[in-house]
């Protein structure tokens, strides 16, 4: 099945396909459900090199990567379309499993089934009790984005400083802030914060509405928070159309979304 | 005269307390509430603070007419050890304890937190204050509860709870990497937290045998055994050294 739409509308709309997803017993977009036991022999297959037997992130690769392999069993995870502080959907995980994690040693996963993709989830989720005990946050709503102008760009410009998005990030968005020496993510290895100029591929998704929800659930795991409640949506916006002016592909070419 | 019915009114009262002894595993007779107080003491020289450069951040470092210090360790003035939590880690027989309706409350103040450490009883409301001019971001790394990480800029209501017992959870704000604080959850109302003269005092304590353990960020755990009955005020003093 093949979609077609605008750079931004496709993952847009695969969110919405994959949210949807989530409940396929329930809803009716999608009929894909995972099964833990076929999840458990793809796993032991590809992904117990770095996440490890116990999925605890500690496979025989993982003293060799940086940022080490995730640690399902804290079940902590830094791209989910939740808030901050709750489980992500199975979608989340979908998206980063087919997405990849750029700037790590985790691949795109989209050579393997989607079938395939959705019974990992499925395993992945029995490391941590968190999925027996808890559910999911509520997704958070991404608005229509407002269009991108040069008075736009310049109040992003003010609430990146008034939030002290600069410590990290730095005044210049290169990620060379005061404090970007400091940190460590929550198992306490050092981490660097995003240089907005390079252009580069961000880690949760590709587009204006990635970004834009990247702002609000924060990146659990990492010293990225949650902006939730401290900024309006009108402020979020204008902050990624401030960041996206910083990038040397300029204000409004994105990389294309590595479509799943 | 007055004896006559004193006498049937005790023995009514010694009865309910028995049956209520019998229906609960324990009971404190409501008129003599049991505390526990003490002080933690810190032997030998104190060690000096280190200041903390706050010029990163000019919001932070103008509330300080004099250069802040690190709080990992504080003595008072007689030698007494604040930001000790001292609680019942062994002995209640008792498990079912209602989170207080009052919230606890931290605050960011002059980009420290205050109070340094604080204890609260899981699934309490932790009111997080900013009162900076600058914005924080209160981010706890906890074991046993979920991490979460907020941004809160001046005058931002926040609101959170910690589902599970944990001791203590390490809380820091990325944008001040010299902030640092601990939050102690406990299942349990029996917990306190040093001031600055090292005293301290467990409220409430039905009668028993516990274990009290004293934990200082820096400087550890220490136990000690105490057995408290009916009518009778306990002390219990602490000394950690480094």
């Amino acid at each position: 099945m093949r979609r077609k739409t605008t750079l931004t509308g496709s993952a847009a709309l695969m969110l919405f396909l994959f949210c949807g997803y989530s409940w396929a017993q329930e809803s009716h977009v999608g009929n894909l459900s995972g099964n833990e036991k076929r999840g458990r022999a793809l796993y032991e297959r590809y992904c117990i090199f770095c996440h490890g037997q116990y999925g605890d992130g500690r496979g025989e690769s993982a003293p060799y990567l940086d940022p080490k392999p995730r640690d399902f069993t804290k079940a902590v995870f830094k791209c989910r379309s939740t808030p901050s502080g709750s489980l992500p959907l199975d979608s989340d995980l979908y998206d980063t499993i087919s997405r990849g994690v750029h700037d790590s040693g985790m691949p795109s996963w989209k050579p393997l089934l989607r079938q395939e993709r959705v019974d990992l989830i499925a395993y992945i989720k029995t490391f941590s009790s968190a999925f027996q005990e808890e559910k999911p946050g509520a997704p958070v709503e991404i608005p229509p984005e407002p269009p991108s102008s040069a008075e736009s760009i310049q109040r992003g410009a003010q609430v990146f400083e008034k939030m002290n998005c600069w410590s990290c990030h730095g005044k210049d968005g290169r990620g060379h802030g005061p404090s970007a020496s400091t940190l460590t993510d929550s198992k306490g290895y050092p981490i660097t914060p995003f240089d907005f100029t390079s252009g580069s591929r961000f880690k949760c998704g590709e587009t204006d509405r990635d970004m834009f929800r990247d702002l609000i659930t924060g990146l659990d795991g990492t010293p990225m928070p949650s902006f939730a409640s401290a900024m309006t949506t009108d402020q979020k916006w204008d902050v990624v159309h401030y960041l996206r002016s910083l990038s040397i592909h300029g204000t409004h070419k994105q990389l294309a979304p590595i479509s799943q | 005269m007055k004896s006559k019915f004193f006498f049937p009114l005790a023995c009514a009262l010694a009865g309910l307390a028995l049956s209520m002894w019998g229906l609960a595993g324990w009971a404190s007779p409501a008129d003599t509430p049991l505390s526990v107080k003490g002080t933690v003491k810190f032997v030998g020289a104190a060690p000096k603070p280190s200041r903390i450069d706050m010029s990163q951040d000019p919001l932070c470092a103008k509330l300080h007419s004099t250069p802040a210090t690190t709080e990992d360790v504080v003595v008072g003035g007689d030698g007494g050890l604040a930001n000790v939590v001292i609680y019942v880690s062994d002995g209640l027989t008792s498990h079912d304890f209602q989170p207080p309706t009052q919230p606890a409350v931290l605050e960011q103040k002059g980009c420290q937190y205050n109070p340094h450490v604080l204890a609260l009883q899981a699934n309490q409301k932790l009111n997080v204050v900013n009162g900076d001019d600058t914005t924080h971001n209160i981010h706890p790394t906890p074991n046993n509860n979920r991490e979460w990480n907020m941004t809160q800029p001046h005058g931002m209501p926040l609101e959170q709870t910690f589902a599970r017992e944990e001791i203590a959870i390490p809380v820091k704000c990325n944008i001040h990497p010299w902030m640092k604080g601990y939050i102690a959850v406990f299942k349990h109302p029996y917990f306190a937290v040093t001031d600055k003269s090292g005293s301290f005092e467990l409220k409430d304590l039905p009668p028993g045998a516990y274990t009290i353990t004293a934990w200082q960020e820096k400087l550890g755990s220490q136990t000690q055994k105490i057995t408290v009955s009916a009518g009778e005020a306990k002390t219990l003093d602490f000394a950690f050294k480094q």
